[in-house]
């Protein structure tokens, strides 16, 4: 099951896919995915997010050696938005990239969790875009929040696809397309921390609880994104994330 | 004579709001925390100082130009009489006393002179760490394990505190004194600390900003008890337990 929450006729609602990507509102009516507005698929509690954990993109970044121990940060509420969101790119900005990301949703508390049981714990999966601002970056909590918990720089869905329907989270192809041209490919195969070993590492220092989000990671082919520009992220199976980033001047801010 | 306002503490029910806390209830208290904490790193003159000519090699190579956050997620909340858990294996633990100030209303882009307009009020917190001693990457493992963040004991109401950049901190071992600081000392007063952090990410109702722990966290060890008071806001207790020994960890 495919699940989704929308704004929609003035109120919030709990929706599920139908067979054709429509929306099945939990009073029963059917709408088109153009005719809501879209929300983050869940309500988050604590954000985890992963840095450097695709071999390729932290070859990009020029980190090495490799970390063995994953780099792990946290984000807050503010920063998701749901698909078919904007996101502001600032004036003075040079270098903004997305992210394309498995997002992995806790459903059952976890704590010292074993790797072979880790999945059992697994609500479902969404895909996110963890956009970042290079220019912000500061060698201080790096990357710090002034570079990945800004307002709206994170978009999330469209669907929270139930842990059941997805047999093998870790072989799923996923890809950025910036205005139809893809610029971004990888695969979760290639996850240096997986998503097994993700939760066996967070949950011997923190009890993750439902609602918990770990956002895993993005693969080589980050470039510069421009106002105008829409960024689609997708990933087999689960879903296709729409974004588009606008400037300063739609978010009332002088140009 | 002052009243303390703790509208925004939930007691468990035990003690209606307008009423004194009853008399050994601090069990009984919830974590004064209920959306996103946010912490910030080397906000007091004395933190920054003590890094000396590090904070321009590397990895640093500058000190910091923007706020440094962090976020000390909900497993990390327990409220003042609940337990700290000291891991395996680990001695001692940092004790980050820091003026809590707890959002009252959606602060974005604030400006300097309304910033404090949009604080519900103030409280205590420990920001408790394994000690560690760089801060190049964010030290999850380190500052977010379970009940590493005892708030409270209460949240008292802004009108309550006449010059939140004056209050003074103590931090107590045992009974011992072992710190005493002051919020006049941070390098962002807390209005500039609303003004820099609003201007890229929104702060909602209920969220809360720790302003700072000062240099030199005392350290403490399993077995011992630690309370930090702050001018005015009370006094925060913890004794800190051996991990093994508290089932599951925190609540």
């Amino acid at each position: 099951m495919k699940r989704a929450r929308v704004a929609y006729g003035g109120a919030l609602h709990d929706a599920a896919a139908t067979a054709d990507d429509c929306l099945r509102l939990a009073d029963g009516r059917i709408v088109g995915e153009a005719d809501v507005v879209w929300l983050p698929p869940f309500e988050p509690r604590t954000i985890v997010a992963l840095g450097l954990n695709y071999a390729d993109h932290a070859k990009e970044l020029a980190f090495q050696p490799l970390q063995s121990e994953p780099l792990v940060f946290l984000k807050g509420p503010n920063t998701l938005i749901g698909h078919r969101g904007a996101t502001r790119r600032p004036a003075d900005a040079a270098f903004m990239h997305y992210e394309c990301e498995l997002a992995v949703v806790i459903g059952v508390p976890a704590r010292n969790v074993r790797r072979a049981d880790a999945l059992r714990h697994v609500a479902g999966y969404t895909v996110a875009n963890d956009y970042a601002i290079r220019d912000y970056l500061e060698n201080w909590y790096r990357p710090n929040l002034r570079v990945k918990n800004r307002d709206g720089c994170t978009a999330i869905g469209p669907w929270l696809v139930d842990a059941a329907d997805v047999p093998d989270p870790m072989n799923l192809a996923l890809r950025t397309l910036v205005n139809g041209r893809v610029v971004q490919q990888g695969n979760t195969r290639d996850l240096i921390h997986d998503v097994p070993a993700l939760i066996e590492y967070l949950s011997s220092f923190m009890t993750l609880g439902a609602g918990d989000v770990i956002l895993t990671g993005t693969p080589e082919g980050v470039v510069d994104v421009r106002p105008g520009d829409e960024v689609v992220c997708e990933i087999d199976g689960i879903g296709r994330l729409v974004n588009t980033l606008a400037g300063d001047a739609l978010f009332g801010r002088a140009a | 004579m002052l009243t303390i306002d703790r509208s925004l503490t939930r007691l468990h029910g035990r003690a209606p709001l307008d009423a004194a806390p009853p008399a050994g209830a601090h069990a009984a208290f919830e974590p004064a925390a209920t959306r996103t904490v946010y912490g910030t790193l080397l906000n007091h003159r004395g933190a920054l100082a003590a890094l000396g000519e590090a904070v321009h090699q590397p990895p640093y190579k500058a000190p910091p130009r923007a706020p440094v956050l962090y976020i000390k997620p909900a497993n990390t909340w327990i409220g003042s009489g609940a337990p700290i858990p000291v891991p395996a294996g680990i001695g001692e633990l940092e004790m980050g006393a820091s003026l809590a100030v707890v959002i009252g209303s959606t602060a974005c882009r604030v400006g300097l002179s309304d910033a404090l307009d949009h604080v519900a009020g103030y409280t205590i917190a420990n920001d408790v760490s394994v000690p560690h001693a760089e801060f190049y990457r964010p030290s999850i493992r380190h500052k977010c394990r379970d009940g590493f963040l005892p708030i409270g004991p209460w949240v008292t109401a802004r009108r309550l505190v006449a010059d939140p950049d004056a209050l003074e901190l103590r931090v107590f071992v045992d009974g011992h004194l072992r710190q005493r600081a002051t919020t006049a000392e941070l390098i962002r007063p807390i209005a500039q600390l609303l003004v820099d952090v609003t201007e890229f990410m929104t702060l909602a109702p209920g969220d809360v900003l720790l302003t700072g722990v000062p240099a030199g966290a005392p350290r403490a060890r399993a077995g011992q008890q630690v309370a930090i008071e702050i001018d005015g806001l009370g006094r925060l207790e913890s004794a800190l337990v051996p991990e093994a020994e508290l089932a599951g960890g925190a609540a």
